[in-house]
């Protein structure tokens, strides 16, 4: 691999600043898709900044209706909260589908959604739960976050500190996993909340989107058969080796159906 | 750049000056000549190089030693207690979960994860619990057997 600058920031502040708004510098939380990247060449900062033992940006707090998850907690630490359990099933269920259990050790949410992989598993939920993310400097609602393929609406040098999620009503995800990694070819959630229905899609597009033709079936008719009902155009979705994009499309209502009926 | 760390590796203080790109799994084998680590792929799918870093199982090719500042580290060769086989070692022997080896000292560390707090474990739970584990050999059916014995003994 070849050599980089590292530090390790005891602070978010001290991330920021150590980061100096410079696009040749990457934070480091679990690592799990940075350091591959490093690897591969894929990614050559001049400098890594460490941000994963950063107390402040760990942990889970419930207050109110709504979940904030600190941007450096595992997804084993989602997955076995019984906080998010209690609260947001789906979403510890969500955690618990990522990757592989030693992946889930390592890997965080901040650094997930900062990533914005096109395949990853929690956009589905930032989209359709309608999450709030907080960075050092403003929040930035779930819909505004992922802007395309690997792209998000962070700045350089600006750096994800917490995700809030509202309460749901009622809320599930359901996902085709690829056999080999694991990575969601479609994942969807669905949530029932009280300002209506929000379907979340991941995998199947460029960027994690709602589906709002599903979300209209579902706003008056809240049954697997409206969702299954619904026929998604594949114009705009992902074509590649795993599935082709009609197949992909088709997926987006049968999972969407499963996750209705998963809620009863 | 250079970096002076130190970390406890199988119960043992080390210190060392790592370079930033240093692998966990190069630290392990290279430096500290514990080759029991394996690395089989080296893009954190197969999961021969299983370590456990703070009690929990990581890939140690996807993680940088400077990353270890300070953690508790235990790998394949902080198991046994001299010539006595720690039970899921034994489990593994006993029942032969293994054929050429490799992913031996990765499945082990894995199953560790699998039986804590868990001594009956279902073949669901390993089967999630291995899922970043691969074995080309065996076909699995072994390792399920000296996952079960081996959690089984460990909680007795």
């Amino acid at each position: 691999m070849y050599n980089f600058d590292y530090e390790k920031a005891a602070s978010a502040d001290d991330a920021v600043k150590a980061a100096g708004g410079s696009d040749d510098v990457m934070f480091l939380a679990g690592g799990m898709t940075l350091i591959p990247t490093l690897k591969l060449r894929l990614s050559q900062p001049e400098k890594v900044i460490d941000v994963g033992s950063i107390a402040d940006m760990k942990g889970i707090t419930v207050s109110g209706d709504t979940v904030t998850i600190g941007a450096a907690t595992t997804h084993a630490d989602v997955a076995g909260s019984s906080d998010v359990q209690k609260a947001i099933p789906a979403l510890a269920k969500l955690a618990s589908l990522i990757g592989d259990q030693q992946v889930r050790n390592r890997g965080t949410i901040g650094g997930s959604i900062a990533n914005a992989d096109p395949a990853a598993d929690y956009p589905a939920a930032v989209v359709g739960l309608g999450a709030t993310v907080k960075t050092n400097k403003r929040e930035i609602a779930g819909d505004d976050f992922f802007t395309a393929m690997f792209e998000t609406a962070l700045e350089p040098g600006e750096l994800i500190t917490s995700v809030s999620f509202p309460v749901p009503e009622a809320a599930d995800y359901q996902k085709l996993a690829n056999p080999a990694s694991g990575y969601a070819m479609v994942g969807v959630m669905v949530a029932k909340t009280k300002d209506g229905v929000r379907v979340g899609v991941t995998g199947a597009g460029p960027s994690a989107f709602r589906a709002s033709a599903i979300e209209d079936a579902l706003a008056k008719d809240f049954s697997s058969e409206a969702a299954k009902g619904v026929t998604m155009p594949a114009d705009d979705l992902n074509n590649d080796l795993h599935a082709t994009a009609d197949y992909r499309a088709s997926c987006i209502s049968t999972l969407a159906a499963r996750a209705v009926k998963a809620i009863g | 750049m250079s970096h002076a760390i130190s970390m406890t590796v199988n119960g043992r203080s080390v210190s060392a000056t790592v370079e930033s790109r240093t692998l966990l799994t190069e630290f392990l084998r290279d430096n500290l000549r514990l080759t029991g680590t394996h690395v089989g792929c080296d893009t954190s799918q197969c999961g021969a190089c299983t370590v456990h870093v703070n009690g929990k199982s990581v890939k140690s090719c996807t993680m940088l030693a400077v990353q270890c500042d300070g953690a508790e580290v235990l790998t394949i060769e902080g198991l046994a207690n001299g010539e006595d086989l720690h039970p899921m070692q034994k489990a593994f022997n006993d029942h032969h979960g293994l054929q050429c080896g490799f992913c031996t000292p990765g499945m082990v560390m894995s199953a560790l994860e699998v039986a804590d707090g868990n001594s009956d474990p279902s073949d669901e739970d390993i089967a999630k619990g291995l899922a970043g584990n691969y074995c080309r050999c065996t076909g699995y059916e072994n390792i399920y057997r000296a996952v079960k014995a081996g959690a089984k003994a460990m909680g007795s």
